[in-house]
């Protein structure tokens, strides 16, 4: 008790609890204030308290995580190929390239097909987006934009304007004229803004709404007309690379898959995430819906494609080889759904029975990575872009 | 990752590649192993064609994991006896040791110094770059090259030349011909992705933010997986005969015979409709929907029925949901007017509580408004109306009236399915 006698006694307000009560000194982040003793009392309980909570927190969130599990697993009564079993096995497979698009100067990085079945947009790393048609492969449109690495393009359902971004974190669309004397860059609406490079760009029903994903974790809903942010979604950890909509009745949701291994599906009107999956070892690449809306696939750089069940809310297959050890860069569906296309990291596209989970066939072709791969709308064909300058359907 | 893992296992003494001594020239090399080898041991252990096990072969070799010896230029797998030998750990891709400027300005002082001339055309443009980059640094490189060739003219012969070899491919993939592609080439830098991941702070909204998640999640409705998979069974059934690439496609297929039929045959407007197409809008309510013709014919039918307003306006309320931003206001007023008001011209029926909710709605406008309206009007077409114009005689007619296209008879058509029973385009004519 010696030391306390030589302290003055201060007699005020305390900081905190603003009484007037003998005060003390108490440093708090090398700033000093002065406390009343009870004051001082509950802080320091109180900082104990902080750290307790949050190991207790992170306890709690583990235990839920392991009971969600549980649940999840508890409805699960029987895997995807004992199902398959009486479904007839697939014949032999024979695909070729029918046509191939030269033109880039650079780096395919992805293409979007246009709802007439023939026409394709297609971006590329040296800043040009061009409009093939892609059954006569003439180019119809060629538009250069002011950055590099234009990760994402997209069609507008009308076939009337294309949307592309890339590292200048904005999408930018541009309506589609066939008067040779205008330039079409003049034409051009800025319309999403984000913090990070665009990774993916899709238009919803109509042209006159946007969805975008982004490098800095989040996607986003736009008004095309305006340039309004109508809804964004946050929860991604890291990049989101990926995202599709949904083709269910009322359209309401999406997927989006991204660098923190998580795949999740939003709500389009609340922003709210509805499921999250996080079942990958990597880089969730690219996700596409299932023809009938009720679960999705995913390719990622773990060299796998996973196929999610939305409805019984889990991971229901797992497309793998040993012999495959490159990442998937990008999957689609046939139109029934029973083939799933996945285009890799080692030039090559393997073609998955999505019921049987086996590999069907594989086919060689491009001279560098696939980046990019869809199937028509029709589900004629499908395009793959390439790191190799060229397309091929 | 995941190469390395291959390599390892293929060098494992038991199940790996056999290696021998090989004979290149005059010396021999130990602990190489041929083309052919490589091919072999790929195909028997991971059981795939001779075609993919070259092509991984080739993709090991381009990496730089594998090198060969007798043309060590070209980083290629041939499928032969030419030798080849694995790289060492040191220059592997993946230790990621920086190939720094000065480490390739001893490299090529090295050769230059070795035998004059050697440099290739693209070699001698970096040396000479090199040089007047470096040049303070120069005697340093070429002290540095003419020890390190001291010190391996006291090897043997058959190392030297492995040594060189091993070197001369490290490079070929750090320092590509101008050209080539090169495989070290990644995508723009992603931030957070997991191999350079910033630990997110994992504080206490982050945790309260993942209970929350979990606690809603657990209380989803979930189904069986039986139920679902039985779901994918069912669907597939269905759709496998409308589906081009696993069916083929009457009269064929545009993109292999260059005739587009197929799509003026199944163009949005068509006087008559594919047999297909017309089964289609049997599976389910939203195939109607969504082509052109289909909705144009659902519209005749529910004229006759008295209830056409239903779809015009379900019509109107996707316009709102997927119109512009600065539209809504005028779009829902004109909603309003023509199908909610007392009194409308083309007034639905909805229930009453809907309809109070969507008349408070209309006081503050927004997008989604609508939508208990437009999903009770939806439900209202699909329980009640579809499946009576399923039977009607509209679409009876319709189904007798529709076409089914001949094919076309090419020669050499290949379907992409070869099965034995039916398959829709020509078989090929052997």
């Amino acid at each position: 008790m010696c030391d306390q006698t030589f302290l003055a006694i201060v007699f005020g307000p305390c900081d905190k609890c603003f009484k007037e009560k003998p005060l003390r000194p108490v440093y708090i982040k090398s700033e000093q204030l002065s406390y009343c003793s009870l004051c001082v009392e509950m802080m320091a309980t109180e900082g104990l308290h902080e750290n307790e909570t949050l190991a207790s927190l992170k306890n709690e969130a583990e235990s839920l995580k392991g009971k969600l599990e549980e649940e999840r697993a508890k409805l699960h009564d029987v895997e995807l190929h004992q199902v398959a079993e009486r479904v007839e096995a697939l014949g032999q497979f024979v695909m070729k390239t029918r046509r191939t698009l030269k033109g880039h100067g650079n780096k395919v990085l992805c293409m979007d097909w246009c709802k007439d079945k023939r026409r394709i947009v297609s971006s590329s790393q040296d800043g040009k987006v061009i409009v093939w048609d892609s059954f006569t492969t003439n180019k119809e449109h060629a538009v250069t934009m002011p950055c590099t690495w234009v990760m994402a393009c997209a069609y507008a359902p009308s076939g009337c304007a294309i949307a592309c971004g890339g590292l200048d974190n904005k999408c930018s669309v541009y309506p589609l004229t066939f008067d040779k004397n205008e330039n079409m860059a003049a034409k051009k609406k800025s319309v999403a803004m984000h913090t990070n490079y665009l990774s993916a760009c899709s238009f919803t029903n109509s042209d006159m709404q946007i969805l975008t994903a982004s490098g800095d974790g989040t996607c986003a809903l736009w008004d095309v007309e305006s340039g309004q942010l109508l809804q964004s979604f946050h929860g991604h950890g890291a990049d989101v690379l990926c995202l599709d909509l949904a083709p269910s009745e009322t359209g309401n949701t999406f997927v989006s898959g991204g660098c923190d291994k998580k795949a999740m599906v939003w709500d389009m009107r609340s922003g709210q995430c509805i499921q999250s999956f996080e079942t990958h070892d990597s880089d969730i690449n690219s996700v596409r819906y299932y023809p009938s809306g009720d679960a999705f696939a995913s390719g990622s750089d773990d060299a796998t494609c996973r196929l999610y069940d939305l409805r019984a809310d889990r991971e229901v297959a797992i497309y793998s080889k040993e012999s495959i050890i490159f990442g998937a860069s990008s999957v689609d569906f046939s139109l029934s759904g029973r083939l799933l296309f996945a285009g890799y990291n080692d030039y090559t596209i393997n073609v998955w029975d999505v019921l049987k989970g086996s590999r069907v066939s594989i086919l060689f072709g491009h001279e560098n990575r696939v980046s990019t791969l869809r199937v028509s709308p029709d589900g004629t064909a499908f395009c793959s872009g390439s790191w190799d300058h060229t397309l091929r359907v | 990752r995941q190469m390395e893992k291959m390599i390892v296992s293929m060098q494992d003494p038991d199940m790996g590649i056999k290696m021998r001594n090989q004979r290149l020239l005059i010396t021999v090399i130990p602990h190489a192993m041929t083309g052919n080898d490589i091919v072999e041991w790929l195909i028997q252990k991971y059981g795939i064609s001779e075609e993919e096990s070259l092509h991984l072969g080739n993709l090991i070799v381009k990496h730089g994991y594998i090198y060969p010896l007798r043309d060590p230029r070209n980083l290629v797998l041939r499928a032969d006896e030419s030798p080849y030998r694995f790289q060492t750990p040191y220059f592997w891709t993946s230790t990621k040791w920086p190939a720094t400027e000065l480490d390739y300005a001893i490299y090529l002082a090295k050769k230059n110094i070795r035998k004059q001339g050697d440099l290739i055309e693209h070699e001698k443009d970096n040396y000479n770059l090199l040089h007047k980059r470096i040049n303070h640094t120069w005697d340093f490189v070429v002290m540095q090259a003419r020890e390190q060739l001291r010190a391996a003219k006291q090897r043997r012969k058959g190392d030297r030349i492995v040594i060189d070899c091993q070197e001369q491919a490290y490079w070929l993939v750090n320092r590509p011909p101008p050209g080539a592609p090169s495989v070290l080439e990644q995508g723009p830098e992603r931030r957070n992705s997991h191999t350079t991941r910033v630990q997110l702070t994992k504080n206490m909204d982050y945790y309260k933010r993942e209970i929350e998640y979990c606690r809603k999640a657990m209380a989803r409705t979930r189904v069986k997986s039986s139920i679902c998979l039985e779901g994918y069974i069912k669907f597939n059934e269905q759709y496998v005969p409308h589906d081009p690439i696993m069916s083929g496609c009457l009269p064929s297929n545009p993109w292999i015979t260059d005739d587009t039929t197929y799509w003026a045959m199944n163009a949005p407007t068509v006087p008559t409709p594919t047999k297909l197409r017309v089964e289609r809008w049997g599976f389910n309510f939203s195939e109607l929907l969504m082509d052109p013709l289909g909705r144009a014919q659902l519209l005749e039918f529910l004229k006759k029925e008295f209830s056409a307003e239903n779809l015009s306006f379900w019509e109107a309320c996707e316009e709102l949901r997927y119109g512009e931003q600065s539209r809504i206001d005028e779009i829902v007023d004109s909603i309003y007017q023509q199908f909610l008001a007392p009194g409308a011209t083309r007034w639905v029926n909805i229930d009453s509580k809907t309809m109070e909710r969507t008349l408070e709605g209309i006081k503050t406008p927004h997008r989604y408004v609508m939508d208990d309206a437009q999903m009770h009007i939806y439900m209202l077409m699909k329980k009640d109306s579809y499946p009576r114009f399923l039977k009607s005689d509209l679409y009876k007619n319709l189904l007798a009236e529709a076409i089914i296209p001949p094919e076309t008879k090419k020669q050499r058509v290949f379907p992409f399915m070869r099965k034995q029973r039916h398959s829709s385009p020509s078989p090929a004519l052997l």
